[in-house]
């Protein structure tokens, strides 16, 4: 069996006083699966993307990402492993306005120090892969909120992560852009991307993931593999 | 506290960057103020008080008997624009030597006093005062001037005058006070027929006051109306009331040009300031004053409680800044406070009143702008929760920058600024103002050095020689028991100088006390002897000596005088006179400018009695001091005279001053100017902190965001250096002959021409270093902030 490309140990997360946002979690998500992380307000879903985004640390616990302790990165080493490791895609799309499609798109690369060069290439190749090259020189205000999310998660594959991160990527969306955007999910998957995806939208983990858990109080309360898509 | 008042000290206490900055700026900018004002009244006020209360002469004017009569004088009281005129009075130039009844005081020779005949001290002007027994009753007495510089004896001393046949006899009765220093001395008017030689030509004193005698200008314009009154040339001399309170304003006048100009600036400061504070406060607290307006707050109580925020630190920054100005003030005004005897004088309480009252008026009016916008915000919209608008501004910029081959978080910096036009243009403003101020002060100490090397020009030389003679130099005391040691022969003195292998060149200088036209009191005139090419004062207009017959003086000189380049004076002492032509006008303060700088054979000829007093001697370079001193004392031991190394002048206590005080307000300017940027860039970082989320979620590294925050004002802070580059330079220009004008005198070209280009280049840089220092604190903020919470700001 190929190592976990997510592999959380024994993980608790306590925000000052109260219950713990996470308690005692311990999950691996392999190659290729698309995990959706499902459960009401409050559940520990942000969290524990936080964690394996490397934006939050545990309390206790460990966080290892395509082989990196993530929980013991600095935070320059934090900003690398985002830059090289993950992409994240966002329920509210996180786009700059100021910036045209293609420089969104091409942000992380330039980030990362890549060539110029190879650094369109793949921009092209991902203007096209999803379908927005059209819009490749607008800025995002003038884009749909499925055209939006598309830029989005062409960002997010702009580095080739071993990991794609999605926080409730149809949240904000309308049902044709919703629909939209879980193909393309399922497509991407499809295509052997790994997906950590948290969502309420039980129509989107049903159509993309391969897996699917529910927290409830910061514990893992089913773990259902999905028979086929 | 009402609930305005909590909401006022909520806001100041949440925005505590913000309030120390408007703390500081306007703690600045009323320093600044307070100073300048204060010194401007206070080094005036005295002599305008006493000169109207004495109603001085605006114009003494000296004139030549032979070439008018007393009746043609008298006349030109009746000249359009004279108001009141006193005179004609007889006067004469006495050289006067204390008689056997001075005790220690005794057998001194007092340098020569003009002297005028006068029936009373009062009149329609230059109403003297009497500081001292009483004024003249009868024949053989006179009275003289408090400010005149001789020995300090009692009334009831006798004088011998020298220049008379026989030493008649005057007794000293009072001493008298006039205020435009109209005379050294009075005596009744018949005793001025008595005291002039036989043969000599009488000279006759008006003084004069005039409708408008405000500025030179004025004062030229009155003396020309009387000039055009009389015969060619039967005015000889004249006096502006103006020079006379140059002088008494000393040199504190000096400081206030240049103490203004750092007052200004702050104040532009404390607007630009203030009014991006409260603008960015209101921007960032549009979901604030929704609430407070459907809590119940009415429109006027927004826009109170805003003015509030911007008050409250101001009012800190002003108590602040007139306590410091005060303390400032002191060391300044104790110059002027000396030359009135006027005890301490301080800052007018006026002053800090009506600085205080302006500078909270200028607070209250820029923050009425913003905080007026917010009382207008729509409800609804203020509340409602969301990011501000974007701003659609830069889109373009934002593309081209994009483009150049740089990283992405420079050139994402690089582009910032053209989001925000308005604010940036502000912050570049901030930041010209430092750039001046640093350019501004960096040209006054350059100059203020030029000019203390101006000044020691006159101690010039490695090596100095004094030969004893009288008003030249130290004089040689004798031992006791012995006699006193005679002069050291010059001619000798020079010969052992000249046959040291290691000088380079050397002059002589002998001094005397002379009567000049016009001039009341007697004046300082140096004569020169040698090679003096290499120690000559720097040259303001005209050239320096180069034959017999020519003199150079200080601009203040020929205003007092009301002459020009190319006029002649008449030096008149120990029943000498000699006429020489004025080729030059040079940087010369010693004597506080009235020291008259001639060839000493041009003296000697006419038979005043002088001689060198002291040589200055340049050595070849390499030569070691102590050797030559060595070698150079054992030739001079024959002569008597011995040679010392020269100390070189020292340096002014008024220019030490100045230079802390330079450096002081200079510091305070910039640490504004940076603040004023750390201000801007706090607020970005605020406003910007989602997009700062986004960046670091998509993997841009503490560095990197450090490198984007200080980009976004390094090229404002290059661009504001190149624009408050030559700004500054254009203030020193302005500034440093006002200085001089302040004093009296004009400024030679080369203590004004100090910028050159490697040092403007560096200078420029100083922008982009105020920029980049005010921005420092805020990019580690937005470096330090914390991912997760930055994405969930809204």
């Amino acid at each position: 069996m190929s190592t976990p490309v997510i592999d959380i140990r024994d993980v608790s997360k306590k925000y000052d006083e109260g219950p713990p946002a996470l308690a005692d979690l311990s999950l691996a998500v392999r190659a290729g699966e698309a995990l959706a992380v499902l459960g009401p307000s409050g559940s520990g879903k942000s969290t524990l993307l936080n964690l394996v985004a490397g934006l939050d640390r545990p309390s206790a616990g460990s966080v290892t990402v395509d082989g990196l302790r993530v929980d013991e990165l600095s935070e320059a080493g934090s900003a690398k492993y985002r830059r090289t490791r993950i992409g994240m895609v966002f329920q509210f799309f996180n786009l700059l306005d100021d910036l045209t499609v293609t420089d969104n798109i091409t942000l992380p690369a330039q980030l990362a120090g890549l060539p110029r060069a190879e650094v369109r290439v793949r921009a092209a190749e991902l203007l096209e892969a999803l379908g927005i090259a059209r819009h490749a020189r607008a800025y995002p205000g003038r884009l749909s909120g499925g055209e939006r999310q598309r830029v989005a998660v062409a960002r997010a594959l702009m580095n080739r992560p071993a990991l794609l991160l999605a926080d409730e990527p149809t949240g904000a969306l309308d049902t044709a852009s919703g629909e939209d955007v879980r193909n393309l999910l399922a497509e991407l998957n499809a295509d052997g991307q790994t997906i950590l995806l948290v969502t309420h939208d039980l129509a989107l983990a049903e159509s993309c993931a391969t897996r699917t858990i529910e927290l409830v109080d910061g514990r893992i309360v089913s773990d259902v593999a999905a028979v086929a898509r | 506290m009402s609930a305005l008042g909590r909401v006022v000290r909520a806001g100041v206490g949440r925005r505590r960057v913000q309030t120390l900055v408007m703390t500081l700026t306007t703690l600045m900018a009323v320093t600044a103020s307070v100073l300048a004002l204060g010194l401007l009244v206070a080094s005036r006020a005295p002599f305008d008080h006493a000169f109207a209360a004495q109603k001085g002469a605006h114009l003494t004017g000296q004139f030549d008997g032979k070439k008018a009569t007393a009746a043609q004088i008298a006349a030109t009281a009746h000249v359009p624009g004279v108001t009141a005129a006193a005179g004609p009075f007889r006067s004469v130039s006495l050289s006067l030597r204390t008689g056997s009844d001075a005790g220690e005081m005794s057998g001194i020779t007092l340098p020569p006093l003009t002297v005028v005949g006068r029936k009373d001290a009062g009149g329609p002007v230059d109403d003297v005062d009497i500081v001292d027994g009483h004024w003249i009753t009868g024949p053989g007495q006179i009275v003289l001037s408090s400010d005149y510089e001789g020995p300090p004896v009692e009334p009831g001393t006798r004088f011998q005058v020298m220049d008379l046949p026989g030493h008649p006899t005057l007794t000293l009765v009072g001493y008298a006070r006039s205020v435009g220093h109209s005379a050294d001395g009075w005596v009744s008017p018949a005793q001025v027929g008595a005291l002039t030689a036989a043969g000599t030509a009488p000279q006759y004193q008006m003084l004069y006051r005039f409708a408008s005698a405000g500025t030179r200008a004025q004062v030229a314009a009155g003396r020309s109306a009387i000039v055009a009154a009389v015969p060619a040339g039967a005015l000889s001399g004249s006096q502006s009331y103006l020079t006379v309170k140059l002088q008494a304003d000393g040199s504190t006048a000096a400081f206030v040009p240049f103490v203004l100009a750092f007052g200004v600036l702050g104040l532009v400061m404390s607007v630009l300031i203030v009014g991006t504070v409260v603008s960015g406060a209101v921007g960032a607290g549009r979901r604030r004053i929704g609430i407070l307006k459907s809590l119940g707050f009415t429109p006027a109580q927004v826009a109170r409680a805003y003015v509030g925020q911007a008050l409250i630190p101001a009012s800190l920054g002003t108590v602040l800044g007139v306590v410091l100005g005060n303390l400032l003030a002191v060391p300044l005004l104790a110059e002027a406070s000396d030359a009135y005897n006027a005890g301490s004088l301080t800052v007018a309480p006026w002053v800090d009143v009506a600085v205080a009252a302006g500078a909270l008026g200028v607070v209250l009016v820029t923050a009425l702008v913003p905080a007026l916008r917010a009382g207008r915000l729509r409800t609804a919209e203020a509340i409602s929760v969301g990011r501000a608008a974007h701003a659609t501004r830069g889109l373009g910029a934002q593309r081209l920058v994009g483009r150049l081959p740089l990283p992405r978080a420079l050139s994402l910096g690089l582009a910032h600024p053209f989001a925000r036009p308005a604010r940036t243009a502000t912050t570049a403003t901030a930041v010209v103002f430092g750039a001046v101020a640093v350019t501004f002060a960096f040209g006054l100490a350059t100059t203020l050095q030029g000019i203390q090397e101006g000044i020691n020009r006159g101690e010039s030389g490695a090596v100095v020689v004094p030969t004893g003679a009288p008003g030249s130099g130290p004089v040689r005391i004798a031992a006791p028991g012995s006699s006193a040691p005679e002069p050291a022969d010059p001619a000798a003195v020079a010969a052992a100088i000249k046959a040291q292998p290691a000088t380079r060149a050397f002059y002589g200088t002998g001094r005397t006390q002379l009567s000049v036209a016009g001039i009341s009191g007697a004046t300082t005139v140096v004569g020169y002897q040698g090679d003096e090419s290499w120690a000559t004062y720097p040259v303001i207009s005209g050239r320096w000596l180069k034959g017999p017959g020519e003199a150079v003086v200080n601009t203040r000189f020929l205003q007092a005088a009301g002459i020009g380049v190319g006029d002649s004076i008449t030096l008149t002492g120990g029943g000498h006179t000699t006429s020489v032509r004025i080729v030059g006008e040079v940087f010369n303060t010693h004597e506080e400018g009235m020291e008259v700088l001639t060839g000493l054979s041009t003296l000697t000829r006419a038979g005043f009695d002088v001689s060198v007093g002291e040589f200055h001697v340049d050595l070849r370079p390499g030569t070691g001091v102590a050797g030559y001193l060595k070698a150079l004392n054992t030739a001079l031991e024959p002569t008597g005279a011995e040679a010392f190394a020269n100390d070189g002048g020292g340096n002014s206590t008024t220019i030490a001053m100045m230079d802390a005080l330079i450096a002081s307000l200079t510091l305070m300017l910039v640490t504004v100017a940076g603040l004023g940027v750390l201000n801007t860039v706090v607020l970005d970082t605020r406003e910007r902190v989602h997009d700062l989320g986004v960046f670091k979620a998509l993997g841009m590294a503490p560095r990197q965001t450090v490198a984007m925050v200080l980009t976004s004002v390094a090229g404002t802070g290059l661009v504001a250096g190149v624009i408050g580059v030559p700004a500054g330079v254009a203030v020193h220009r302005w500034i440093v002959p006002a200085m001089g004008h302040s004093i009296g005198t004009n400024m030679p070209p080369e203590v004004l021409a100090v910028y050159h280009l490697p040092g403007l280049v560096l200078l420029g840089l100083g922008g982009l270093v105020i920029a980049v220092a005010g921005a420092l604190l805020p990019a580690g903020w937005a470096a330090r902030t914390r991912t997760a919470t930055a994405l969930r700001t809204e």
